[in-house]
């Protein structure tokens, strides 16, 4: 089955993105495929490198670098909500005039328009939130 | 299989105190450009998104109700309230904004786009939808 994933919240006040990333993990080991992960309101959270939790910590933002790069993964992040809670990549921070930027490795910054289509491409979108 | 999906988005939180509603009506907007079959469904404290006459002055942040209204425009017709959140919020159909679209096939007939559903009636339009958003 292909399913797409949607992650609503950031990576520690709410459980949602390690929950997403075990179902993402198991999903992938019973031999389904990922469509796309859509990162969207304080989940755009979850694509910045700047986390550097405690070293007893899961780093949940390395984590799904990791995924994405072990199975190939399309990890976007809404541009509109990474725009609203400084979320950056190159090409934002040149048409902002940014300092820097962020984004981690593996996510990549798109539209509302990429969940959309991962609605209609999945055969199943599974929403992690409140 | 058809293109066409049945997408629903699924409104639980009040309007204001967090974000989700307002970045729920992004993604709404963005899906009708998709030519998807859209519904929207305001539950819980979800149906205070859609009450009429907000005034956010004292928040000090943007009042996004009014969009709700051109939401016939972009073609979206189908917008469930759940009867028994309104019932318990002491709330009416009165109480919300007067929603509507202009049906083409009917020489532009303005006709309403919101229907109060029970819970039950809720269940069942919720199982026919192919792809659910919640927020």
């Amino acid at each position: 089955m292909k399913f797409g994933i949607q992650v609503n919240e950031g990576p520690y006040t709410h459980e949602s993105s390690i929950s997403a990333l075990n179902f993402v993990r198991a999903a992938l080991d019973a031999g389904h495929e990922i469509f796309r992960v859509f990162f969207y309101h304080d989940g755009v959270n979850n694509g910045t490198r700047y986390t550097t939790p405690p070293q007893d910590d899961k780093n949940i933002v390395a984590e799904w670098s990791k995924l994405a790069k072990e199975h190939n993964l399309d990890l976007v992040v809404c541009v509109a909500a990474a725009q609203r809670r400084g979320i950056v990549d190159e090409g934002e921070q040149q048409r902002n005039g940014k300092d820097g930027n962020n984004i981690a490795d593996g996510f990549r910054i798109s539209g509302l328009g990429q969940l959309i289509e991962a609605g209609i491409q999945s055969d199943r979108l599974v929403v992690f939130g409140d | 299989m058809s293109d066409v999906k049945k997408f629903c988005f699924l409104n639980r939180k009040a309007p204001y105190g967090t974000v989700y509603a307002w970045e729920s009506l992004e993604v709404v907007l963005i899906s009708a450009a998709f030519d998807q079959d859209v519904s929207l469904v305001f539950a819980d404290d979800g149906v205070y998104q859609l009450v009429k006459g907000q005034d956010t002055t004292g928040l000090g942040i943007k009042n996004f109700s009014p969009t709700y209204s051109a939401l016939g425009d972009y073609d979206i017709k189908k917008i469930y309230i759940e009867k028994e959140s309104l019932d318990a919020r002491g709330l009416t159909l009165d109480d919300l904004q007067h929603l509507t679209w202009e049906d083409e096939n009917e020489d532009w007939a303005e006709k309403d786009s919101i229907m109060v559903v029970e819970k039950a009636e809720l269940a069942k339009i919720l199982e026919s939808q192919d792809v659910l958003l919640s927020f």
